[in-house]
């Protein structure tokens, strides 16, 4: 089982000019871990990152987009596997960081967890690769050998735990002025 | 009673406000006659989703990325996906533009006067949480929809555009 922040870590030393949207713990860690005006944070309700991410792909096909999504989060909209699998944008990677439990509210397990294969689930919808990963070393070899840039949607399930804490920073998560920002930079890139 | 509008010329009405993006579920008033003929229109890039308030999120990521798009979907649809509303399209500040079926409503009454409960409280709805609105259901309505979409693009708002009968050929 990989630390969050370590796996975020990994992926943030790989990052280049890619979106990246991601959802509540891993994007108050991701702010911290790989700040950038790229960061997509704002997606107004649970399990709707992965959609913003679809709308963010197929506006900007040039531009690679990252889901950082939550096992809870997917559960909660779990039609949009099926919708991104049928618009298939090449441009489209949906991780999944799967910690089994709602941790923003409360860290209650999320419903038959450890027996949900977010993996399968995928696949039972039509993208076309998905990938699993518990072991850090797993997931940067793979990084390592060019997943950002293979063509999507691609689901990648990271199994992990908590890891070092971050300070919690709302404004920057949901502040409408940074939502501004990105798509000033993200018409400029 | 005046006219139905005619489909070709809310299409025609929607290109003109620079849409290209339709996010879609089929609808009994917009299936045959709307959603149809766009996904055969090249100038449209025809996104199905199978949630409302997933269609929602794909409007305001359209946004962010500078794209124009018209989320067309059900009125249940609509009820459905309120906390959607309330943070993607209201809290976020995203100009998501609906198109929205009145299935059941009768022609030439007024929504809230409409036989179905369900039809007669979506204005309501959107009234108490200050949604812009208009009922497009007669031919002299297509004037109302450019203005609709451009309103919501500088209010960053969303705008409901109520489609009160199936639209004639």
């Amino acid at each position: 089982m990989m630390k969050r922040d370590e796996c975020l870590k990994a992926l943030a030393r790989r990052r280049k000019d890619e979106v990246v949207v991601a959802v509540y713990t891993a994007a108050q860690e991701w702010i911290h871990i790989s700040p950038s005006e790229l960061n997509f944070t704002f997606v107004g309700a649970m399990g709707q990152g992965s959609s913003h991410a679809l709308g963010l792909a197929l506006g900007r096909p040039d531009r690679r987009v990252v889901v950082l999504d939550g096992d809870g989060s997917l559960l909660m909209n779990l039609g949009s596997l099926v919708t991104i699998a049928n618009a298939a944008p090449k441009n489209f990677i949906h991780c999944v960081c799967e910690n089994g439990t709602y941790e923003t509210n409360g860290a209650v397990a999320i419903p038959n967890r450890g027996k949900v294969s977010f993996a399968g689930l995928a696949r039972g919808a039509g993208y076309p690769k998905t990938y699993e990963f518990a072991a850090l070393d797993e997931w940067e070899r793979a990084l390592d050998g060019g997943l950002l840039k293979e063509d999507g949607p691609i689901l990648v399930d990271l199994k992990m735990e908590p890891g070092e804490k971050y300070p919690e920073d709302f404004r920057r998560l949901y502040n409408v002025e940074y939502r501004d920002a990105f798509k000033q930079t993200l018409a400029k890139a | 009673m005046e006219n139905a509008i005619k489909a070709p010329d809310i299409i025609r009405e929607v290109k003109r406000a620079g849409i290209r993006f339709i996010v879609a579920l089929p609808d009994r008033v917009t299936s045959e006659r709307l959603l149809k003929p766009m996904l055969a229109d090249p100038d449209f890039r025809v996104v199905q989703v199978c949630k409302e308030d997933e269609g929602m999120s794909i409007c305001s990521g359209l946004y962010a990325a500078g794209q124009r798009a018209l989320l067309l979907i059900q009125y249940t649809g609509l009820l459905d996906s309120l906390n959607a509303m309330r943070g993607v399209a209201i809290e976020c500040k995203s100009p998501i533009c609906f198109m929205v079926g009145l299935l059941g409503k009768e022609p030439g009454v007024p929504p809230k006067q409409a036989k179905r409960y369900g039809i007669r409280v979506v204005e309501p709805v959107l009234d108490a949480m200050q949604i812009e609105h208009e009922l497009i259901e007669t031919e002299s309505d297509s004037t109302k929809i450019v203005p609709a979409i451009e309103r919501a693009y500088e209010r960053l708002a969303p705008v409901v555009m109520m489609i009160g009968r199936e639209p004639a050929r």
